[in-house]
């Protein structure tokens, strides 16, 4: 699957460009995050990463073969969890392999113990907070061993501890060799969490750099603006 | 005392004595709607699923097929099932016309494309909600299916109910196909029809009264599980 290489990827939708001739490499390792101003075009380039959204011009290459069949998972800003049990929600990602019920729930129950939802495995999942949603959202890709990780915006509107332990099992989830491609606008967590950071703005990367160098002495001045609050806002798609 | 009344207190007269007649019919009412039902939830539900989440041609063609057959005329239905089991007709050698099972047979081809019609456009709306999330997991498109009748399920219990009142309340095909013999295909709607065109007002408005208590019965079961859900499941 790695190194994953995008180039001149473009998607238009409603007369507007949303990727415009997009190239990126990622490695193998790390966390990438994605910066840039609303309707840059990061969650249409996640979407395409996990196949949502097709392309109309460019080429993925994944490592060398073709999109693969698993491997990657993706946790939306507001994910959708069925009127089932915490438990049940988790197990739904473990479908596709077509395991025993017995072997599912163990699994399911397991990540549950990693990110903290174990004592409410029974419960609705509806009922949960937002921060315990978004960590059951992560334990549903989790569980299923992902190569590569997409979260698009993944603690936005949460408190600061919910904040914290996303982050913490973000972290976690990467030392177990899941690559992870991470969308935000707080800045502090991309310092906290990044390996490197890709800048998008109008559906192209303006830039790509280790997290210290891009704070530290960002190249474009669409980045430099951004990080200063200044960049004009436009609509988001 | 007006006639009306008159019924009314003979009718209770006849439930409060547990006549076997009234007896006889509501179980078989209750039989043959009951089967009905399931056949159409098991055939139903499933077929609305398949259309709320499938895409591929002639889909829309058959939504709208699935939605005109809503308002099916039930005598119609009573007619073709008529003609299919009738002597001569191809499923004539099983002897199935003027039976319960004939009876289940029509008023199912009734109720299943009415719950299908309802299930499509539950199941739709949850698969606008889903389909992200199940795209990205990888579901198989039969697996989409069972998870999302699974979590409607208490949405779907409304398609139920609305099998269940037509089956119940439903009179012309029941008649055509099972032929209102006493003992045998007697329902509580064809008996009211009979007793009401015989002067026989107290056995009539007996049946309708334990025929509403059904359906009240069934819908209070209905509201309160529905609530429950919404409890549980936030």
């Amino acid at each position: 699957m790695f190194p994953l290489r995008l180039r001149g990827l473009r998607w238009e939708a409603g007369g507007r460009t949303i990727l415009d001739g997009l190239d990126l490499d990622l490695e193998a390792e790390g966390i990438t995050i994605l910066l840039g101003p609303n309707g840059a075009g990061k969650s249409v380039l996640l979407r395409t990463l996990c196949g949502l959204v097709e392309p109309q011009a460019g080429e993925i290459d994944w490592g060398g073969g073709g999109r693969p069949e698993s491997g990657v998972a993706m946790v939306f800003q507001q994910p959708r969890m069925l009127r089932d049990s915490v438990c049940g929600n988790v197990e739904l990602a473990l479908l596709p392999m077509r395991l025993a019920g017995v072997e599912r729930r163990q699994q399911a129950l397991a990540v549950l113990e990693r990110v903290g939802l174990a004592h409410r495995a029974a419960d609705s999942a509806r009922a949960l907070s937002g921060g315990e949603r978004q960590r059951l959202a992560l334990a549903r890709a989790w569980v299923t061993r992902p190569r590569l990780l997409l979260l698009d915006e993944p603690t936005a509107s949460l408190d600061p501890s919910s904040v914290d332990a996303i982050e913490r099992i973000v972290r976690e989830i990467r030392t177990e060799g899941t690559r992870i491609l991470m969308t935000t606008h707080n800045l502090g967590q991309a310092t906290r969490l990044a390996d490197d950071v890709v800048f998008i703005d109008a559906g192209r990367v303006c830039e790509h750099a280790p997290v210290q160098r891009f704070f530290a002495r960002p190249a474009s001045q669409a980045a430099r603006l951004y990080i200063q609050g200044e960049l004009p806002w436009r609509m988001a798609f | 005392m007006n006639a009306f009344s008159l019924a009314l207190s003979e009718a209770f007269a006849l439930l409060a004595g547990f006549d076997h007649r009234v007896a006889e019919i509501v179980g078989l009412s209750l039989q043959v709607s009951g089967l009905a039902v399931l056949l159409g939830t098991l055939i139903g539900l499933p077929l609305g699923a398949c259309l709320g989440v499938g895409r591929f041609p002639g889909r829309q063609l058959l939504v709208i097929a699935l939605n005109g057959c809503m308002g099916l005329p039930s005598v119609v239905v009573g007619v073709v099932v008529y003609l299919l089991l009738s002597r001569s007709g191809p499923l004539g050698s099983m002897g199935l016309l003027y039976s319960p099972t004939a009876m289940v047979l029509a008023q199912t081809v009734l109720v299943a494309p009415l719950m299908a019609a309802i299930a499509r456009q539950t199941i739709e709306d949850a698969w606008r909600d889903y389909e992200e999330e199940f795209r990205v997991l990888r579901l198989r498109w039969i697996d989409s299916v069972r998870v999302l009748l699974h979590d409607c399920r208490h949405s779907l219990l409304v398609a139920v109910l609305a099998g269940l009142g037509r089956a119940m309340s439903e009179v012309g095909a029941v008649m055509i196909v099972g032929g209102n013999i006493d003992r045998s295909t007697r329902t509580m709607t064809t008996a009211i029809a009979l007793e009401t065109s015989k002067g026989d007002l107290p056995l009539a408005v007996a049946l309708g009264l334990v025929l509403l208590a059904v359906i009240l019965v069934l819908n209070g079961l209905a509201f309160v599980v529905r609530q429950w859900a919404m409890r549980r499941y936030a």
